[in-house]
């Protein structure tokens, strides 16, 4: 039993290492190079050596938002609802941030904390509104969440092309840079801001403990699976649910967060760096579990800072990064359905036998 | 349970350690490898004057170009990648490029963050081709003290300019006056309408774009006036900007209508000032079905390709000898944080080893209006036609340039606003 469990755990694992050199090849590469040049433009190679300090930090300074967005996701999937308004999530949050960051001067700490928490604000509230519509007006969440994406993106647009435009300048490109006291602290010459990475894992165990130790996770997980039953077992369906926006857009704003002012360090429109979808394939490769968040993330992440090396160094367009990304997740999805299959199968035949 | 897990878990990182395993040294390649002869310079204006320091070395000179847009985008940034690349050839470098370097296609991606890999890679100078990129190139500059860098289109080397930090002194700035090249285009929409009215497809609105809007209206009402003998106060000239450089799906106006609300409000020729050529496609499709249009296209010199027949030529950038220049100051340890506005080469606009502004005349402007315009070149060239010369005001109606005043480089750098008679906004911010 104990050598087919580790063959259907192998398995995914293969299909996914196969799909990936099969992709590499392809395109015309050996294969192992790209993925050297992947980690090398990420992290350095070998890996964390000298001299590396900035790569690694923006890479987890893009891990960061993937990694919150993701344990924002956990909470909504289990609640069973589809949290594609999570990018309008992230936006919201960074224009609370923004705000903050333009408009108050206080002590930097205070600063700081202000700005964390508008942005988490901010994405609860957008969170929320996708709720209500869900619970009250009864739109379907992803069709609410989509349309709500597009109000926050567009809200960005408009911020930065007039209101809070560079002086003598209407472009879209960004807002003037925020003050530097309101900017993450961060190690001297890089943006890796340890108290961005501890919000994270705390973030993450947050959500690990609520639905390994509370109640409220134990519930949620209920309406999740089954509504109705819920509902005549006692459980508020409607606003667990909320509950579930409010938690998951409030982790989206602090990602938001972090892309304003520990990474790109002014407002942008494309501030979410699509960083909201990205996190539905995270959270849907770790099956909901949230300490399989971290890794999955930090590997996505160091896709999306490592592979303009493919350009640079064997000329292959950078873009091949996005498509082996997606071929990793479906491959390994696919790998993964398979070998759970295969596995209940086994179990289902073997409990038959006995 | 959590032996499974465990499991799980550990086949992955083997997974991963056995591709890590796989991956071999660290030695890497590089793209692009170019050899070729002997280069020319151009002369530079102004500037502050500390050497950055460069290592020599018997390897082929390296060269590091970032592209805001696409490296095959018949604009603004084809025009940079076959300028460096022309550049390398002349001097027997090699290029390293990395194009959609803009948030909206790589939001993972700094400036500073592809330079630093350029410069690891070897790249002993390294180029920001685009005004978006100044606080990445500001960035890039502070955390490599040693590597010579230029921001295209910058002020930031300038003594006079507003943006100038004297703290960076390995980063120089380097741009054509297209104010000319624009003057030229505007020149051949002012001879060619039919109805009066000009249409300009603008990116985003600063002291650039002001400037170039206002340099294609002060020549068509030129040559409106001088050459068709018509009143110049009856040219209209309409303006649209769409907020970027290029169109980004969801950010910016689209510009493919842009180009038709113009034309619907009664624009026939439209003139480009954006990086990419939907104001020439969009008019030649319009063309082809029968409507009677022209346009000018912008940046590339082989951009009239897109729609040859209604382009009336192109004004373009040629980057090639101002890279060359900028090579070889490095090689020779003479190059210096300064700011280069450089001129046309007036004996030949179209010398590739000597211009950097150019005007490539397309076949939809005819052989009549052609000679109008060589005339025209010829004005500008000898200095006997300066266009930026007094009475004119500014949108708002406040005076620019008094009677008699002509405009100084500073003047005509930081242009506030669009002039008076160009309709649209171009004062935002």
């Amino acid at each position: 039993m104990t050598s087919n469990r580790l063959l259907y755990a192998l398995i995914p694992a293969g299909v996914v290492v196969v799909a990936a050199f099969g992709l590499l090849l392809a395109a015309g590469t050996n294969g192992f190079e790209p993925i050297k040049l992947i980690v090398e433009g990420s992290i350095g190679w070998p890996p964390f050596e000298e001299g590396t300090s900035s790569k690694v930090g923006d890479t987890v300074m893009v891990w960061v938002p993937i990694a919150l967005a993701s344990a924002g996701l956990i909470v909504t999937f289990n609640a069973g609802m589809w949290n594609i308004g999570i990018e309008g999530q992230i936006i919201m949050g960074a224009i609370f941030a923004a705000f903050v960051a333009r408009e108050v001067s206080v002590s930097r700490p205070l600063l700081i904390a202000l700005i964390i928490l508008a942005g988490a604000v901010g994405g609860m509230l957008w969170g929320l509104l996708v709720g209500v519509l869900r619970t009250a007006g009864g739109v379907n969440e992803i069709f609410g969440g989509l349309g709500l994406d597009f109000v926050a993106a567009s809200i960005t647009t408009y911020l930065i092309i007039d209101p809070w435009s560079r002086t003598g300048v209407a472009s879209t490109s960004g807002t003037d840079p925020f003050p530097d006291e309101a900017l993450l602290p961060s190690l001297e010459g890089t943006r890796l801001s340890p108290l961005a990475i501890v919000i994270t894992l705390v973030a993450i165990a947050g959500i690990w403990l609520l639905f390994r130790g509370t109640l409220y996770g134990l519930k949620l997980k209920a309406v999740g699976r089954n509504r109705p039953s819920s509902f005549l077992m006692g459980i508020p369906t409607n606003r667990y649910l909320l509950g579930a926006f409010v938690i998951c857009g409030a982790l989206a704003g602090i990602a938001g967060t972090s892309q304003a002012i520990g990474f790109h360090f002014r407002l942008i429109p494309a501030i979410s760096g699509n960083y909201g979808f990205l996190a539905i394939l995270v959270v849907l490769l770790a099956r909901f579990r949230a300490f399989w968040v971290i890794p999955i993330s930090f590997f996505f992440a160091m896709i999306a800072v490592g592979s303009s090396q493919l350009q640079l160094r064997l000329d292959v367009n950078s873009a091949l990064g996005g498509v082996l990304q997606g071929t990793l997740v479906l491959s390994a999805m696919f790998g993964l359905g398979w070998a759970a299959h295969r596995f209940r199968k086994q179990a289902e035949a073997g409990a038959e036998s006995t | 349970m959590l032996s499974k897990r465990l499991i799980q878990m550990l086949a992955v990182l083997l997974a991963f350690a056995l591709v890590a395993a796989a991956c071999g040294d660290s030695s890497s390649d590089t793209t692009a490898t170019t050899t070729g002869g002997g280069g020319t310079t151009t002369t530079t204006d102004g500037g502050t004057a500390t050497t950055a320091t460069t290592t020599p070395s018997t390897d082929p000179f390296k060269m590091g170009i970032l592209l805001v847009g696409p490296e095959f985008d018949q604009g603004y940034s084809q025009a940079h990648f076959e300028g460096a690349e022309w550049a390398m050839d002349q001097i027997g470098g090699e290029l390293i490029s990395l194009d959609f370097i803009n948030p909206a296609d790589n939001p993972g991606l700094t400036p500073e963050a592809v330079a630093k890999d350029m410069i690891d890679q070897g790249a002993q100078m390294v180029v920001f081709n685009s005004d978006d990129m100044r606080d990445g190139a500001f960035a890039a500059a502070e955390q490599n003290p040693e590597t010579p860098m230029v921001w295209v289109s910058g002020d930031s080397a300038w003594a006079d300019g507003r943006a100038y930090r004297a703290d960076l002194t390995n980063l120089s700035n380097v741009w054509g006056q297209m104010t000319f090249g624009k003057m030229i285009a505007g020149c051949a929409a002012g001879l060619t309408t039919q109805t009066g009215k000009l249409g300009y497809l603008g990116p985003l609105t600063n002291d650039e774009t002001r400037r170039l809007v206002n340099s294609a209206y002060l020549g068509a009402q030129y040559c409106y006036e001088n050459y068709r003998g018509l009143d110049a106060s009856d040219l209209e000239f309409a303006v649209t900007y769409i907020g970027f450089w290029f169109e980004i799906p969801g950010v910016t106006l689209d510009a493919t209508q842009v180009v038709n609300d113009l034309i619907d409000g009664g624009a026939d020729v439209m003139l480009s000032g954006i990086d990419t050529t939907q104001a020439l496609v969009r008019s030649g499709q319009r063309a082809d079905g029968g409507e009677a249009l022209w346009a000018v296209p912008y940046d590339f010199e082989d951009a009239c390709q897109e729609a040859p027949s209604i382009c009336l030529g192109v004004p373009y950038f040629n980057w090639g000898p101002a890279y060359v220049d900028l090579a070889n100051s490095v090689i020779d340890g003479s190059f210096t944080a300064t700011w280069e506005w450089l001129p046309p080469d007036w004996a030949d606009i179209n010398n590739v080893n000597t211009s950097t502004i150019g005007y490539i005349k397309g076949d939809g402007l005819s052989s009549e209006n052609g000679a109008f315009l060589d005339q025209f070149i010829a004005g500008l060239g000898d200095g006997s036609i300066n266009l930026y010369a007094g009475p004119l005001n500014w949108q708002d109606g406040s005076s620019f340039l008094g009677d008699g005043e002509t405009a100084t480089d500073i003047q005509i750098w930081y242009s506030e606003q669009c002039l008076e008679g160009i309709e649209g906004v171009c004062d935002l911010g």
